[in-house]
């Protein structure tokens, strides 16, 4: 069988195919969930560690938030998802979906945080001091002035955190779960193609297929939002 | 209508004001000239509070605005501020610029506020920019914005941090003009400025600023007739 054919048995022969998409759905499951996950962590930790709150209340949070960002930026991706499936969630029945969609989170949380935090101090201080000096509050400048201004200069960073977290997940086989890159190899194995070129091409388009229609819907939301800035 | 007492701020451990009294009546058009580093706009910073005092009160008709239990909000939003990079919002039209505050601040319902941005449009010739984005306009139609902006909120006092500065000169006049009226028809100002015509015109007192204090203050004609001080001198002989 040359490359060609072994390419196109992939598509054709239903366990194959069927083997690569169930992978596809898992890889699906967990970037989506934890892109979701990430930003809403990400989001959260930025406005923490932003407030300028004289509330003693606040060093608390604000120390747990330095330490979150911290200790996750410093650790390995594959070290922490063990942590999280061996350690913190091992509990028998717990779906391990669940468990990788919450240490790719927090990860990506991690990352997303910084990111909010560069988007925010970006705005010039001077739109801040315009919104005070007219009488809005300090939640009403940041919701109405600043933060609809930081959107915009942190999609593009977001973009490539939510790109970086999809390939990412191609780690998960090494807590024993069945995404894409796990399909492949399956596919690949000796009782099956016996070939791993075909089916590590499969997987390759389809990663790249995601990332690309992810970049064109990032690049679009860009557009959108820089309309304001048209002269 | 504004009474500052023995206001002070440093910045670390640069002193950049020292000890200012100073009484703004109701009416009055104060402007404040002096080098640059002389603490003038730290001072008008002040007496809206974007920068807090180190040590010193400010009074703002009848309340103590440098106590920290003073709702901030609420005294900013009887004070216009116009500055120096006009500070426009990028992400909105002219007219939501205008409208934000006195409809987030429950001053006026977004109908009355959308009324009230449309009539200072007309009065500053730029009706046909209501909705346009700041990135469209000159740097001249900026600052009249900004300052139509600050008039929205149907401030009791205007402060002005070097409205002009930021300009091209053939902009400066349109900008000025703005204010004059603004003057004459009995707005109190606190003006920060280079421009010594201006202060000369409109002023009722000019204030010399250098070290963090009130060098010398005088009535225009006076101040830029027979100044007293040598420093003022200097300066003067300068910029004139």
């Amino acid at each position: 069988m040359t490359f060609i054919e072994k390419f196109t048995l992939i598509f054709t022969n239903a366990k194959y195919l069927d083997s690569m998409l169930t992978g596809l759905r898992m890889t699906l499951a967990i970037s989506v969930g934890a892109s979701v996950l990430g930003l809403v962590l990400g989001t959260i930790v930025a406005l923490v560690g932003l407030a300028k709150s004289k509330n003693p209340l606040m060093k608390l949070p604000k120390l747990v938030c330095a330490v979150y960002v911290t200790v996750v930026r410093g650790t390995p991706m594959a070290l922490q998802l063990f942590i999280m499936a061996f350690v913190v969630l091992a509990i028998r029945g717990f779906p391990l979906v669940v468990t990788a969609i919450i240490a790719f989170g927090v990860n990506s949380g991690a990352y997303v945080s910084e990111n909010i935090r560069a988007g925010i101090l970006s705005v010039d201080i001077g739109q801040t001091e315009a919104g005070r000096s007219l009488g809005l509050s300090a939640g009403a400048t940041m919701r109405y002035i600043v933060i609809p201004q930081a959107i915009k200069n942190v999609i593009p960073s977001i973009g490539n955190e939510l790109i970086a977290l999809i390939k990412e997940t191609s780690i998960v086989s090494m807590i024993g779960m069945y995404d894409l890159t796990a399909a492949a190899k399956n596919v690949g194995s000796g009782q099956n193609l016996a070939n791993y070129l075909a089916p590590m091409t499969v997987a390759a388009l389809f990663y790249l297929v995601i990332v690309y229609v992810l970049t064109f819907v990032i690049k679009q939301i860009e557009r959108r939002l820089r309309q304001s800035d048209r002269r | 209508m504004i009474d500052v007492k023995d206001l002070s701020k440093s910045f670390g451990g640069h002193l950049v004001l020292d000890g200012i009294s100073e009484h703004i009546s109701l009416g009055e058009k104060v402007v404040v000239i002096g080098p640059s580093g002389s603490g003038k706009s730290t001072f008008l910073r002040c007496l809206d509070l974007l920068e807090v005092p180190t040590k010193g009160t400010i009074t703002f008709e009848g309340t103590v605005i440098t106590d920290p239990k003073v709702k901030i909000d609420k005294v900013r939003q009887q004070m216009g501020m116009v500055f120096q990079h006009f500070n426009l919002f990028p992400n909105m039209t002219i007219r939501k610029n205008i409208t934000l505050a006195p409809v987030q601040t429950k001053l006026m319902s977004q109908e009355e506020a959308d009324h009230v941005a449309q009539v200072l449009l007309q009065r500053v010739d730029l009706a046909d920019k209501a909705d346009s984005y700041p990135s469209q306009l000159s740097g001249g139609q900026k600052q009249r914005i900004a300052i139509v902006r600050a008039l929205a909120m149907r401030p009791k006092v205007m402060l002005f941090d070097e409205p002009t500065s930021a300009l091209d000169p053939e902009m400066v006049g349109e900008v000025l003009d703005v204010m004059k009226e603004l003057a004459q028809e009995g707005m109190t100002m606190v003006v920060v400025t280079h421009e010594m015509g201006f202060a000369r015109e409109v002023a009722s007192r000019v204030l010399f600023m250098d070290g963090g204090r009130i060098l010398e203050q005088e009535a225009p004609q006076t101040f830029f007739a027979r100044p007293q001080h040598p420093r003022t001198q200097l300066f003067l002989s300068k910029v004139l």
